[in-house]
């Protein structure tokens, strides 16, 4: 057996623990080493909405994701939140995922103390943000919150009737609010392109995993006005906030393990060309 | 204080056990994985009933009807009539809200074919006069690349010549997008294993911190 032919017989296992190992110790020695975020217009498309929105607009931040997609959906999540506490602009939060309620509740909390320590003033549950819960069915929940929040949720996530909280005053449905930002991890995007802006017309975007990206950039500049792609969006939006953090810190491990994969493509090619030709010659 | 920080690395601990545990499929199918398998499975469907008991029967439903409104519970038997599935003598009523669910779901056809069948047309042949910009050489590149794409799965003729040119330019450009979805799940799936070793790292920490 030549080295050829070891290549196409290779055990996958040892990949995996190739990767595991290059993976890990570029996450470990991340401080050692920087790479090089370049923002792209449709992140930036987002960040410029909210920045230019004023102080005491209203948008709608919908978390359609489950703790399985956390890892990735998570840092745009909270880059985003931060920036619209450090514009003053309202948060309304609602989850369209079954297992969404729990997560959202402890991002809201987190990123709303972060943001009081960042920018020297007290982000209030009520005033700045709210978090209105969740309800199964989310195309129903789409086209209900676009006729009265109210239909589907008459109290937020801990029982308080919506009218008695100050951020929900005037706010009948999407025409009272600057746009909805979705950060999701299924269909339900499809159902906020579908249901909500087809339907309703409001200015909409979407924050979708890595697997899911490349679906969405046919919508961009019709039915979406910016799209965040994954990590490397969610680290660009860092970047554009000023706040780095877990995106940006795993871009280094993103960059080894890319390089790692198509090195054992390249290998995995080259043994298979070889050996084929080695068999076209022996025939 | 103690406690509490005792009760967390537990927890913490427990976490990090399952994590492995659920690594260690990549070695081989193991007792271990299956464990950890079918307790996410449990725990979700378990957590999923509560929350949906609590979160949605209950308000929209149980509370509506306490206080008087009696119409809601129209669709309470419509939903409750689903479970006839499980009769085979009975099992026709459950087409009743099977229908009326199929039936509402109508209003998606236009609205479907509004934003991802004629908005997208429309952007895709977006040849905006002028020349010189960026954007205006992608426009024609998205047009070609859509019609050449398309001849690739047009059978009916023989991919000869000129025809069979474009058919094969239309395999580069799906191969392109093949490729870039690739990248991206690629980095998808090394986001969540980075999520578990920082999550591991943590652990790590802070078990050493509670026994230092």
């Amino acid at each position: 057996m030549n080295i050829f032919d070891r290549m196409v017989a290779l055990d996958r296992r040892w990949v995996f623990l190739f990767l595991f190992v290059v993976v890990a110790l570029a996450y470990f020695f991340r401080s050692q080493f920087s790479v090089g975020v370049v923002t792209t217009g449709e992140v930036e498309s987002i960040y410029n909405f909210i920045e230019n929105a004023q102080p005491g607009e209203k948008i709608l931040v919908s978390f359609d994701y489950d703790p399985s997609s956390l890892a990735e959906l998570h840092p745009m999540s909270r880059a985003i939140m931060l920036h619209c506490f450090r514009k003053g602009v309202k948060v309304v939060t609602v989850t369209l995922s079954q297992y969404g309620a729990g997560m959202v509740e402890e991002i809201t909390r987190e990123v709303s103390a972060e943001a009081s320590e960042l920018y020297g003033r007290e982000i209030v549950y009520g005033e700045d943000y709210c978090f209105i819960g969740y309800r199964p069915y989310p195309a129903f929940v789409i086209l209900g919150m676009g006729e009265n929040f109210r239909v589907f949720f008459p109290r937020d996530y801990y029982d308080t009737p919506l009218d008695e909280i100050p951020i929900m005053h005037r706010v009948r449905n999407y025409d009272d609010l600057k746009g909805v930002i979705a950060i999701t991890s299924g269909t339900t995007s499809d159902m906020w392109i579908i249901y909500g802006n087809a339907r309703y017309n409001m200015p909409l975007s979407l924050g979708v995993t890595g697997v899911m990206a490349t679906d969405y950039y046919p919508y961009l500049g019709n039915a979406l006005f910016g799209l965040i792609g994954g990590w490397k969006g969610a680290a660009e939006y860092e970047k554009l906030v000023k706040q780095e953090a877990d995106a940006n810190e795993g871009m280094p491990a993103q960059v080894v393990a890319h390089l790692t994969i198509v090195l054992f493509i390249v290998i995995g090619n080259l043994g298979y060309l070889m050996t084929e030709r080695k068999k076209k010659i022996t025939v | 204080m103690e406690d509490s920080m005792t009760v967390e690395l537990l927890w913490t601990t427990l976490a990090a056990l399952l994590t492995v545990a659920t690594f260690s499929f990549l070695y081989k199918d193991n007792p271990f994985y299956k464990f950890a398998e079918h307790l996410v499975v449990g725990v979700g469907a378990g957590y999923f009933a509560v929350l949906l008991v609590m979160n949605s029967l209950k308000p929209t439903l149980i509370d509506r009807v306490i206080i008087g409104q009696w119409w809601y519970l129209i669709p309470g038997i419509l939903g409750a009539m689903m479970w006839f599935r499980f009769s085979k003598k009975l099992a026709w009523l459950s087409r009743f809200p099977i229908a009326f669910y199929i039936g509402t779901s109508g209003v998606a056809i236009p609205l479907y074919m509004y934003n991802s069948v004629n908005r997208q047309l429309s952007a895709t042949l977006d040849l905006t006069p002028g020349f010189g910009s960026l954007t205006e050489f992608w426009n024609i590149i998205i047009v070609i690349g859509v019609l050449t794409g398309l001849m690739y799965f047009f059978f009916s003729k023989e991919h000869k010549g000129a025809f069979g040119g474009a058919a094969k330019f239309g395999i580069w450009i799906l191969m392109l997008g093949f490729g870039s979805s690739f990248g991206y799940t690629v980095m998808a799936r090394v986001s969540l294993f980075v999520q578990r070793i920082a999550f591991l790292e943590e652990w790590y920490f802070m078990v050493k911190n509670y026994f230092v």
